[in-house]
């Protein structure tokens, strides 16, 4: 909207009739080109960031009318919610978990695949495979694999570990959460970090060898610090998505046993679309996006300890 | 060490390092092959003890039941039918919108352009509840309408054809324009065919994104009828004697078209993402 607002700006400005007329029509021509993409966006985008905010100051549940409540959903929310803080602790703790091992075993798998001499791109496919396939196909599958007498029971039992049923369990059924999400997800970082190790000039490394650097001082000394920077990239775009994790959970455990494995994204579908508290799932919805941006933040803010941008 | 078995020490170390992650692989490969495995099984013995890691008899007809029985077939349709549609419409509005932010002056462009990067910050399931709200609105729920056009106008689109449409020499348009040749005619005739790399990215991404989306449909589409594949996939999954051989032909079905564009374009996935790995290291 600003962009027709700016463009009277511009042709009230004294010019030679001429320059004017073609810039007048560029302009109009632009407006053309971006108006299907503008109205798509302020309908389905801008008015729905405000109606968001709006909403999570109401207690509006879909039937009757929407009621201002000023800021008691909020209130409600960090003090009268028994569900808030073990669903706040839920997705943190999923987050923590899974980014630092997503991080670790790409990492690990991306530095293995560029060790090989050849297939390289097939082992590469392999691990990105579950990345292009449905999460909730994903979870299904897995889901089979953790049923009580299942294959993971027959493997634990074989292997004469003794430990209950994954996704029944108060402590186990996150950690499945967490396995599943690991298959699902670590592909696309391998893929990623693998690339960049691509990108890695072979003089410095041939360089480093002559000056007689170890392969393991290598891969500290010069491969990760040039790495960093898109290590911090996968990092911080890992770290957004774990925070809105879902669609594993709706198929697995439907936040259960209990409330074990109810997260952010759990906790948004199940207020907004079970119980229709469009008003206060809203209010969930932001706290969500505070800490995407909290977590963002402190990224960026570390970043600076261990990320070497070339200058 | 001699130098001829210091090679050959290497060599063996070669070998071991890929064989190893060979292992890996297979392992990682694993949950495929179970899905397949129960999917072509009688359902008692899905979860029969002990467990059976092959069939005892291959009933690959399990496909086609759960192709008519379940009614998956149906799924699959709904599926490609929204992902195409929202892949269509994707590329369209992007490629306008890429051209006018890549060719055409106007007053704030780059504050525009701005806008539509930071667009791309809002997580979706933050957009979902007043999403459902306006298409709720438009009496749109348990439409195809409803579920295409919401997630049809994402701002990445746009950003990613104006970055390569700046890389198309501007001398390839000019001659057309002295002919007299309308901006539309040009970005149609001359444009989009030179952008096919870019086209076929952003469509490759689009649509295995919906594809694979599940909790927009789950919400929008509420008759059974309208399913996509995942949210048909979840129908099944409580009822009372689970047919989990049929389940697992389904998710099979689900993620073919994925598996099958990984391995076909594993070159052009590859690219993308290391653009995406030297854009965070430069």
């Amino acid at each position: 909207m600003a962009a027709i607002e700016d463009m009277t700006e511009v042709t009230s400005r004294p010019r030679s009739r001429w320059g004017n007329r073609l810039e007048r029509r560029e302009a109009r021509t632009a407006l053309f080109f971006l108006l299907p993409g503008l109205i798509g966006m302020v309908l389905f985008l801008v008015v729905p960031i405000i109606a968001s905010v709006v909403l999570s100051f109401t207690n509006w549940k879909l039937l009757g009318t929407p009621e201002f409540v000023g800021f008691s959903n909020y209130v409600r929310l960090f003090t009268a919610d028994p569900q808030f803080w073990p669903v706040l602790r839920n997705t943190l703790f999923f987050t923590a978990e899974y980014l630092v091992l997503n991080i670790v075993i790409s990492l690990g798998l991306a530095v293995w695949i560029s060790s090989l001499k050849m297939g390289q791109r097939w082992f590469r496919v392999v691990f990105f495979l579950p990345t292009f396939t449905p999460g909730i196909a994903v979870a299904i599958v897995w889901m089979l694999i953790f049923a009580p007498d299942g294959f993971f029971d027959f493997l634990m039992r074989s292997i004469s570990v003794q430990i209950p049923s994954m996704l029944t369990d108060q402590t186990l059924a996150m950690q499945a959460v967490v396995i599943v999400s690991l298959w699902a997800g670590v592909g696309y970082n391998t893929v990623l970090f693998n690339a960049a190790l691509d990108m890695v000039p072979q003089s410095y490394l041939e360089a480093a060898r002559i000056d007689g650097a170890n392969a393991w001082q290598r891969f500290w000394k010069i491969r990760l610090p040039l790495i960093s920077p898109t290590l911090f990239f996968g990092t911080v775009m890992t770290a957004i998505t774990s925070l809105q994790v879902f669609d594993q959970i709706y198929v697995m455990t439907r936040g259960g046993p209990g409330n074990a494995t109810a997260t952010l994204g759990y906790a948004i579908y199940q207020r907004g679309f079970q119980n229709f508290q469009m008003g206060y799932a809203s209010t969930i919805a932001w706290v969500m996006f505070a800490m995407i941006m909290a977590l963002t933040a402190v990224q960026f803010w570390l970043q600076r300890k261990w990320v070497h941008y070339d200058s | 060490m001699t130098a001829k078995s210091r090679s050959r020490f290497s060599l063996a170390l070669d070998i071991l390092n890929h064989g190893g992650l060979l292992i890996v692989a297979l392992l990682f490969l694993f949950p495929f092959f179970w899905m397949v495995s129960n999917a072509v099984r009688g359902n008692a013995e899905v979860l029969a003890i002990p467990v059976r890691i092959l069939p005892n008899v291959f009933e690959w007809d399990n496909f086609g039941k759960a192709w008519t029985q379940l009614p998956f077939g149906r799924f699959f349709f709904n599926s490609l039918f929204i992902s195409s549609s929202v892949t269509v419409i994707t590329v369209i509005v992007s490629c306008l919108s890429g051209y006018a932010f890549a060719r055409l002056k106007f007053p704030g462009r780059e504050t525009l352009l701005m806008a539509y990067l930071g667009t791309l910050m809002v997580p979706a399931i933050m957009l979902i509840i007043p999403l459902f709200l306006i298409v709720n609105s438009l009496g749109m729920v348990n439409t195809f309408q409803g579920v295409i056009l919401p997630v049809a106008f994402g701002t990445f689109g746009a950003f990613l054809m104006r970055q390569f449409f700046l890389s198309i020499p501007m001398e390839l348009e000019e001659a057309a324009r002295i002919d007299g040749a309308s901006r539309l005619r040009i970005l149609v005739s001359i444009i989009v065919p030179l952008s096919m790399p870019a086209i076929g990215l952003l469509s490759l991404f689009t649509f295995i994104g919906q594809w694979n989306n599940f909790l927009w449909p789950l919400i929008v589409m509420t008759g059974s009828e309208n399913a996509t594949l995942p949210v048909g996939l979840t129908y099944f999954q409580t009822q009372s004697g689970t047919q989990w051989n049929f389940i697992m032909a389904g998710a099979a079905l689900s993620m073919l078209p994925g598996v099958f564009l990984a391995i076909l374009l594993q070159k052009l996935i590859y690219n993308s993402i290391a653009l995406n790995a030297g854009m965070g290291g430069r």
